[in-house]
């Protein structure tokens, strides 16, 4: 009888998923689909804790007080720190949380199946399971742990071995290799297991070292439904179907946004996993000593520019995050406004540090959902638009994506703001942007430099603008 | 070789929620504002979080004086409980921002 109430509890729980998940991909609903994904969540683990009966004869399914106050103390204590932080979190942090809680899960499937391997010995199908899980939850838990310190910039290098491609390979063969053999042995040897355990971490880590640059919400985003995937396998095993569905799921729409990830930046996944990002310091120094001259421009005289502009288009970038210059650059854009100047943002699809980060943050200082311009929308417009302000951004205007095709970002989408009468872009120095390449556009003759941090420059810039 | 065989038999029904679920997943997704891609990604990284059950199931399933594997354990319980309640806030924060917005 209570197992069947907790089948429909698993049923109700995996229609909320997907319902969920729908409603998610709509922004009127959104909000009300991840409660309500959320919701199916909560009843799955609460009817789980009360309700759950192994199928196998073999196991003995017990409540005593200790196993129930370990369950309770685990989720009590995850609760509360999850809670904290995620509520804690500087919205410009998010993508490195995100990556973060990722690698939990991961971590909590290669557990699971670490911990499970034991009395399975001898079910060669369920053992091929509890490897499979085992190895995608350690890759997803290790490589998610490196795109966090990547992100948030405790690694800011991409170190790569030479013939990495190979070494890869070779590491993830090795490892899967083992994984069959304990499979097909029937082997109980515990060094071996553990020995497996350590080569998915370390492939994990392996696997995305190498991987910089724009590249990173990718990796995240593929990262992502490994978990999902890892999930499945438990379901799998213990023939638990919310796993199940909630697993593929998110493994099957993690791949597709991965795919729709990639083509908005014009990539390939091949070439995102085995790509070339990160080489490009040899080639960019080259460019910068033919590049010509740069133009600063003073605060003074952007205010005038920006006064005196019938139509400005302001092109935030990571930089605009990073110095939390969001709130600022809306007061600029509400002051303009106020003088008949016409202000749009573009928003580059890959605009931050994942798509739909420079839009979460916009939303946040209450901008017009009306004036987020996407790049296809944009992009004709700058043939008529005075001044371009570029805050931040880099990559996502280098006409080089253009032009050259020796480039790592060649063929990249990018907004094209050199169609613009005046470009002003505001940066903190001439290091190169997230891709570690040299942008032509500051060496346009139509382009000039504000330097200085963005949150800085615009307060100046506002307050400049109000005396006139 | 018939163990395989058999275990797939067996396991018939959870095949069909596999390929199913692969469809649902592609269906769902299929056509979202770039703009929704970051709160989707981090949702499904909440739903994901659904692993929790498994190592749940993993404590009940255990002697109750193995310590070991209970403390074991009690740390996927931890790491699985992170991911859905952090998953789950963290993209309410973000989506919460989009909802005060008047609508155009």
């Amino acid at each position: 009888m209570n197992q069947y109430i907790l089948e429909i509890i698993y049923l109700i729980a995996s229609v909320t998923f997907v319902v969920g998940l729908k409603m998610l991909s709509e922004p009127q609903s959104a909000r009300r689909g991840n409660l309500w994904a959320a919701f199916g969540m909560t009843i799955a683990i609460v009817g789980t804790i009360f309700l759950y009966q192994s199928k196998d004869p073999n196991t003995q399914t017990s409540r005593e007080t200790i196993k129930l106050a370990f369950i309770f103390a685990g989720i009590g204590l995850g609760t509360i720190i999850g809670w904290a932080t995620a509520k804690k979190v500087k919205m410009t942090a998010m993508p490195e949380l995100v990556s973060l809680f990722n690698g939990m899960g991961g971590a909590c499937a290669a557990l699971i199946s670490l911990l499970e391997f034991h009395h399975n010995v001898g079910h060669p199908e369920r053992i091929s399971v509890i490897m499979a899980g085992m190895i995608i939850g350690s890759v997803s838990f290790s490589g998610s742990i490196i795109a966090f310190m990547k992100l948030n910039g405790t690694l800011n290098k991409s170190y790569r071995l030479p013939n990495y491609n190979i070494i890869n390979t070779l590491l993830m063969i090795v490892t899967i290799g083992a994984g069959v053999w304990l499979t097909v042995s029937g082997s109980d040897s515990m060094s071996m297991l553990l020995l497996v355990f350590g080569l998915s971490i370390l492939y994990g880590v392996s696997f995305v070292v190498p991987i910089g640059g724009a590249d990173m919400p990718v990796v995240i985003s593929l990262l992502n439904s490994f978990t999902g995937l890892a999930a499945a396998f438990g379901g799998f095993l213990y023939g638990n179907q919310v796993m199940l569905t909630g697993g593929i799921l998110v493994g099957s729409a993690g791949t597709l946004l991965t795919v729709a990830m990639c083509r908005a930046m014009n990539r390939p996944l091949y070439s995102v996993i085995f790509g070339a990002f990160g080489e490009s310091s040899a080639a960019a120094s080259g460019v910068s000593s033919t590049g010509g001259s740069i133009k600063d421009i003073s605060i003074s005289d952007t205010a005038v520019l920006m006064n005196y502009s019938k139509k400005v288009v302001i092109v935030p970038g990571y930089g605009l995050a990073v110095a939390q210059a969001q709130h600022v650059i809306h007061e600029l854009e509400e002051l303009l406004e106020e003088r008949g100047v016409e202000v749009k943002y573009a928003i580059h699809p890959v605009a931050g540090r994942m798509p739909g980060h420079m839009n979460v943050l916009l939303a946040e200082s209450n901008v017009d959902y009306g004036k987020l311009a996407e790049m296809d929308e944009i992009n004709p417009e700058f043939a008529s638009t005075d001044v371009v302000l570029v805050v931040g951004a880099n990559d996502v205007v280098n006409p080089a994506a253009k032009t050259d095709p020796s480039s790592p970002i060649y063929g990249m989408p990018i907004l094209d703001v050199e169609n613009a009468k005046h470009i002003i872009v505001n940066k903190r120095s001439m290091n190169a942007g997230y891709a570690g390449i040299e942008n032509m556009l500051f060496y346009d003759p139509k382009t000039s430099m504000l330097f200085g941090d963005a949150k800085d420059a615009l307060t100046k810039l506002v307050a400049e603008l109000k005396t006139m | 070789m018939q163990n395989l065989i058999t275990f797939i038999g067996e396991n018939m029904s959870m095949i069909y929620i596999v390929i199913l679920s692969i469809f649902v997943g592609v269906e769902v997704i299929g056509k979202v504002p770039s703009v929704l891609h970051t709160p989707l990604m981090s949702g499904a990284n909440a739903i994901h979080g659904v692993v929790i059950i498994g190592s749940i199931i993993v404590m009940l399933n255990t002697e109750a004086d193995n310590i070991l594997l209970l403390s074991l354990g009690f740390v996927a319980v931890v790491l699985g409980t992170l991911n859905v309640v952090g998953g789950f806030v963290v993209t309410d924060r973000m989506l919460e921002m989009f909802k005060k917005k008047p609508k155009k």
